[in-house]
């Protein structure tokens, strides 16, 4: 799960990791007054789930409270385009407001779960390169990045602080400062199931005071259950609806922008059924696993997702029956498809459990399926219902 | 032979007298599996199918010689779960629960690593070795023993290949799926190391996905240490970055993880890579020759 930049600094706030002073604001007339109260030079931020916002013209700055107002109208309502939105871009609805500050230093610091067989733990990463996307500073200087594991499983130890601190390069009187931050951040870490933490500029200001510049947390989606506050922090007009609406009926459900709807139990063998789509020259219109049991409501709702992608013209269904069996589950499509009135050409494969008792209810039914027994030949098969 | 799971295997299920738990077991025990106990703790003394249900872990290790577990508690508890099956010395733990926290399997995978066991997924199909027994999900009549072993990030995808396999006659010294998580019990390497060694297993097949780096690591450990022949597939060639597809483990994050990577990674050190998952069992055939 992903949140907002203000949302993010209001959670460091918590963990006393200062922040510039500010507020956020869904009305240009919030945003002045809320300039008016900072009673200085201000920025005006764009609040999506991308990044690359200052780029697409989604930051501003301003010297006047009348000004912030009118860089806020501009930003508010805009269609922001960043190379993490996609071409179709994320609409503004939220700015925040917050003091400019006079930088000595841009640094970058953040926490990752490391998935590497001699790490499996959380990292902390920093760099002098603040400012810079992290994979890119990796990509072009990896000795530049300060890596040091929170071992055992998120702990501090004073010892990380200074790894990080002198590191950096960072007088002496300067490190036990970065070091408090770090042991905060480790704090916020592990107490909320992050999986993702980055403040990305760190600044250093001429006055000698750190600052969240700008904050990114992405959550752990296992561990929600435990983290109830969390949940309030979902913005869902950020996320695709008809996902929402997949997630909601338990239904593991990505847009994409082929064609060809899938429907898959499990999310390997869904995976592979896009790529199979592509090798027989189609693109495919979603990922969808309707997950291991494959119930008959599972099986309706997830027909009702993809139909309503209108880039859908043809369907492919395939689904290996293990515990499940190939007949239930072709009572389940035969049923779903006459409840919502299936009219787009639809190819089913069934492999596995009473697998003919399967095929033959599909052919015995009223509708119009295509039968597919291989693997490949059903995607063929999908690819050529398109013309 | 086989690797981990052999007919000296004696299986304790974890939350036997759940839903999820007593279904695999009949399951598992009608493949031939020796289920020798069950844990539910506050059931201790209760008897399911003439299994025995004790309240932890260490009596059935102590009253019924219990040396592998299987795990079906939900995500909440089953870190706990597996710790215990740790504690009480048991080599082969197949975790089955999805959804645990990654920091959970981070705390889990620091204790593991101290002992000899192996923990198995979680968030995975489980282990079946044809002619000694199964724990997990993968679907009975699928299997025919032989001679090609398997390791697999995903669920239904495995089952599909194994049952290709079977089609052409090709039988299996024991399949794995290690689990869709980002931190997963055993790696590719892990129970590459083990196929490797085990006598009866001529050719190894690979199946993985986007996300993280176990098969470039994997890739890594081919080319230094492995003489058996190898087939792989990888899923999510057309998976936008991102998104979490599905499993928790496969994201293409900052451009890394893709399909297309870790194939390259494969073929650079010999492995059979087929890009279509249908050609999988045709590919082994054509290999074994």
């Amino acid at each position: 799960m992903k949140i907002h930049e203000y949302q993010a600094k209001k959670i460091l706030k918590d963990y006393d990791i200062p922040i510039p002073q500010g507020d956020v604001a869904d009305t240009p007339q919030q945003a002045k007054e809320i300039a008016k109260r900072i009673g200085k030079k201000v920025a005006i931020k764009a609040q999506i789930h991308a990044g690359g916002r200052g780029k697409g013209g989604g930051i501003k700055t301003a010297s006047s409270p009348e000004e912030a107002e009118k860089a806020a109208r501009e930003i508010i309502g805009m269609n922001l385009v960043t190379h993490q939105t996609g071409p179709q871009g994320k609409e503004v609805k939220k700015v925040l407001i917050e003091e400019a500050l006079d930088i000595e230093k841009e640094l970058y610091l953040g926490i990752v779960v490391d998935r590497s067989k001699d790490q499996e733990q959380p990292v902390i990463m920093a760099s002098a390169a603040g400012g810079m996307e992290i994979e890119e500073v990796a990509a072009k200087t990896p000795e530049q990045i300060i890596k040091v594991g929170a071992n055992p499983v998120g702990s501090f130890s004073a010892y990380q602080g200074r790894k990080v601190g002198y590191g950096l390069g960072l007088d002496k009187s300067l490190v036990s400062k970065v070091s408090r931050i770090v042991e905060m951040l480790l704090k916020i870490f592990v107490e909320k199931d992050v999986s993702l933490l980055e403040i990305n500029p760190l600044v250093l200001t001429k006055d000698g005071e750190f600052f969240a510049l700008d904050a990114k947390m992405n959550f752990d989606d296992d561990g929600l259950y435990r983290q109830k506050d969390l949940k309030e922090l979902r913005d869902l007009s950020e996320e695709e609806p008809l996902e929402v609406d997949a997630s909601n009926a338990g239904v593991n459900y990505i847009k994409l922008d082929g064609n060809v709807g899938c429907l898959v139990n499990g999310a390997g063998l869904a995976m592979a059924t896009m790529d199979l789509i592509k090798l027989a020259g189609g693109e495919p219109a979603n990922f969808l696993d309707v997950g291991g049991g494959a119930s008959a409501e599972g099986i309706e709702k997830a027909f009702r997702i993809l139909t309503s992608d209108k880039n859908v013209k043809a369907i492919l269904v395939n689904i290996f029956g293990g515990i499940l069996r190939c007949d239930r589950v072709a009572d389940g499509i035969i049923e779903a498809a006459s409840k919502i009135n299936l009219t787009l050409p639809m190819v089913v494969r069934l492999q596995g459990t009473n697998v003919e008792e399967g095929r033959k209810l599909l052919k015995e039914s009223n509708l119009k399926f295509e039968v597919a027994e291989g693997l490949f030949e059903a995607a063929q098969k999908a690819v050529a219902l398109l013309d | 032979m086989s690797i981990l799971l052999d007919k000296n295997s004696r299986i304790v299920v974890q939350g036997i007298t759940g839903g999820e738990g007593s279904f695999h077991t009949k399951e598992a025990v009608s493949f031939g599996s020796k289920v020798v106990a069950g844990v539910t703790p506050g059931k201790g003394g209760v008897d399911f199918d003439g299994i025995p249900v004790y309240n932890r872990v260490i009596d059935a290790v102590e009253k019924e010689g219990a040396n592998a577990s299987g795990i079906y508690v939900p995500a909440p508890f089953a870190p706990d779960a597996v710790l215990e099956a740790i504690e009480a010395g048991i080599k082969l733990i197949v975790c089955m629960t999805e959804g645990i926290p990654a920091l959970e399997m981070v705390r889990v995978k620091k204790v593991l690593k101290t002992t000899d066991s192996y923990l198995i997924g979680p968030n995975c199909p489980g282990i079946t070795t044809p002619d000694a027994g199964k724990i997990g999900f993968m679907p009975n009549f699928i299997h025919k023993k032989g001679n090609v072993g398997l390791i697999s990030r995903s669920g239904t995808l495995t089952y599909e290949v194994i049952n290709q396999l079977t089609e052409l006659g090709v039988g299996q010294s024991t399949s794995i799926g290690i689990g869709g998580d980002p931190i997963v019990g055993s790696s590719f390497v892990d129970l590459l190391d083990l196929f490797e060694n085990d006598p009866e297993t001529d050719l190894v097949i690979v199946i993985g996905e986007i996300g993280g780096n176990a098969e470039e690591e994997a890739a890594q450990f081919v080319k230094e240490k492995m003489k058996k022949p190898l087939v792989g597939f990888i899923a999510g060639q057309t998976a936008p970055p991102g998104k979490r597809m599905g499993h928790a483990g496969a994201i293409i994050s900052g451009g890394k993880g893709t399909a297309a990577e870790k194939m390259k990674a494969w073929e650079a050190v010999g492995i059979n890579v087929v890009e279509n998952p249908a050609d999988i069992g045709t590919k082994v055939l054509s290999v074994l020759k």
